[in-house]
């Protein structure tokens, strides 16, 4: 019984909320240009399901595009500074400094770099998750207990061992806990560009929307980025239980 | 020539502000096949003499010799338990203890081809440590004792002639350690092979040991060297003993004199 519900109980909040919304929709007499319920946000959703398709696939396509970009980068860029010190310093303001502009500014650097469309989109969501990625793949390395690392070195182990042995599947919770972030903000990388910058995409879908006062469905268009960045969200917290179940202690 | 010999050692850790003097002028001689203990108190670089044995550490003066060797990395016929027992979390006990075959030569060139044979070898220590039954559980899923009972056969499965041992049963209640310094004494005698304890617990020092050393306070210096002569095995029965007692009584006074 008390299983059922944990296991249903996020369902359970997000039902409660709709709920809530609705009755507030209703009693308070909220017009729908300014909140429309989920209700009509649901029957906009089928209505407009073919426009809706496309523009949800194209996002999904620049997102994990982008994402996937990010992993492979941030991965790669964290070993290195996670690993080397020397890296770390010379490296580690620069990135900082990189992460702190705000990434829509950039969109239309890339615009003119690359034109309008599918590009901007899948870097900007490459630009906005890849960091994540990086500093806890760094921190989960740089973190190495030093005990663990002597284990392997009074063995006569080299850096590589040490590094395959320890640094890697020690640092792999930080690298799915960070994944599970990145994957949506990848999300919003991917609609930020397409706000502004493509013809096609949620965002290019929502931005015309609301050109033409569709409030619905530019809401149905956030329920929809919503319910992808759950999804991806899912997946990746079922691999890293999968994957590194010992950091649970499950 | 001995077996393990540190000849005028001092060591210094440096560091961006100041320069730390662990240890200073140390010289010893060990034995093939002895058990020392080295005694001191906290912070008297008990641990930096296990690590400069181990090539973890360079000597800033003087000289480290092994099986008539200078020590200039680390050894490959060590095995090292540390107070924490280290284990990596997310092997099993089983895949914890055959770490060290995945790393040392020979047995990391034949670890495929031998591989039950040592799956076999890591059962036999697990059984001697009393683990048997445990060899699938991840180290989280077990007690302190048993996590140090299983840091115990991972310095043990590749055989090493040189057990380095820096107080490995320091974090444990009375009885679990207790009953340890029983565990490490048979493993001992059916190894032979030789052992550095590091510990301030001197009736662990005076049951386990042949030789035990007394280290002044920071910078650590020898202060004293007192042969056990007590029969084998020892027993817990005969820390009750009054010759027993009386080594742990002149080990302490030559303690105090270190620290005068």
């Amino acid at each position: 019984m008390k299983k059922a519900f944990d296991n249903s109980s996020p369902v359970l909040v997000i039902l409660a909320v709709f709920l809530l919304w609705e009755v507030a929709g209703l009693v308070f007499k909220i017009d729908e240009f300014i909140l429309p319920r989920p209700t009509v946000i649901f029957v906009t959703l089928f209505k407009w399901q073919h426009a809706i398709w496309p523009n949800a696939w194209q996002t999904l396509f620049t997102t994990l595009v982008g994402f996937g970009m990010a992993i492979v980068g941030g991965l790669l860029l964290g070993l290195l500074v996670g690993y080397f010190k020397l890296i770390y310093n010379a490296l580690y303001p620069l990135l900082i400094g990189f992460n702190s502009i705000p990434k829509a500014a950039l969109v239309p650097v890339l615009v003119i770099w690359f034109g309008i469309g599918t590009i901007p989109a899948i870097l900007t969501a490459f630009l906005i998750s890849f960091f994540p990625i990086m500093v806890n793949v760094a921190t989960g390395l740089a973190t190495l207990e030093p005990e663990l690392q002597d284990v392997l070195r009074s063995l006569g182990a080299s850096r590589v061992e040490i590094f395959t042995k320890v640094g890697f599947p020690r640092s792999l919770p930080y690298f799915f806990g960070s994944l599970k972030v990145a994957a949506t903000l990848a999300f919003v990388g991917a609609v930020i560009a397409e706000l502004g910058a493509s013809n096609a995409g949620i965002g290019y879908l929502m931005v015309n929307a609301s050109a033409r006062f569709e409030v619905p469905l530019v809401f149905a268009g956030l329920f929809v980025v919503a319910a992808m960045g759950i999804g991806l969200y899912a997946i990746f917290a079922v691999l890293e239980r999968r994957f590194t179940a010992w950091a649970y202690r499950g | 020539m001995a077996f393990v010999e540190l000849n005028d050692v001092t060591l210094e850790y440096v560091n961006e502000a100041n320069v730390t003097r662990a240890i200073e002028n140390v010289s010893l001689q060990i034995e093939q096949g002895e058990f020392v203990a080295i005694a001191g108190p906290s912070g008297c670089g008990k641990t930096t003499i296990l690590k400069l044995v181990a090539g973890l550490l360079k000597a800033t003066q003087g000289t480290v010799t092994v099986a008539n060797e200078r020590v200039t990395g680390p050894l490959k016929i060590v095995g090292m338990a540390f107070q924490n027992p280290t284990l990596l979390p997310w092997r099993t006990t089983l895949e914890n203890i055959l770490l060290p075959l995945e790393i040392v030569e020979p047995h990391k060139r034949l670890f495929r081809q031998n591989f039950s044979t040592y799956v076999e070898a890591a059962h036999n220590l697990l059984n001697t440590v009393g683990l048997d039954g445990f060899a699938d559980r991840h180290p989280w899923q077990l007690s302190g004792g048993m996590q140090q009972r299983a840091s115990l056969c991972r310095a043990l499965i590749h055989e090493p002639q040189i057990l380095l041992l820096d107080e490995p049963f320091g974090a444990l209640d009375a009885f679990t350690r207790e009953e340890l310094w029983g565990v490490l004494q048979t493993l001992w005698q059916k190894r032979q092979c030789t052992v550095i304890l590091v510990t301030h617990d001197l009736r662990e020092a005076v049951y386990l040991a042949n030789t035990v050393y007394v280290m002044s306070r920071r910078p650590g210096r020898l202060v004293s060297r007192t042969p056990i002569h007590l029969p084998r095995p020892r027993t817990l029965e005969d820390t009750f003993r009054a010759d027993f007692i009386e080594y742990v009584h002149e080990i302490r006074r030559k303690i105090t004199e270190g620290l005068a």
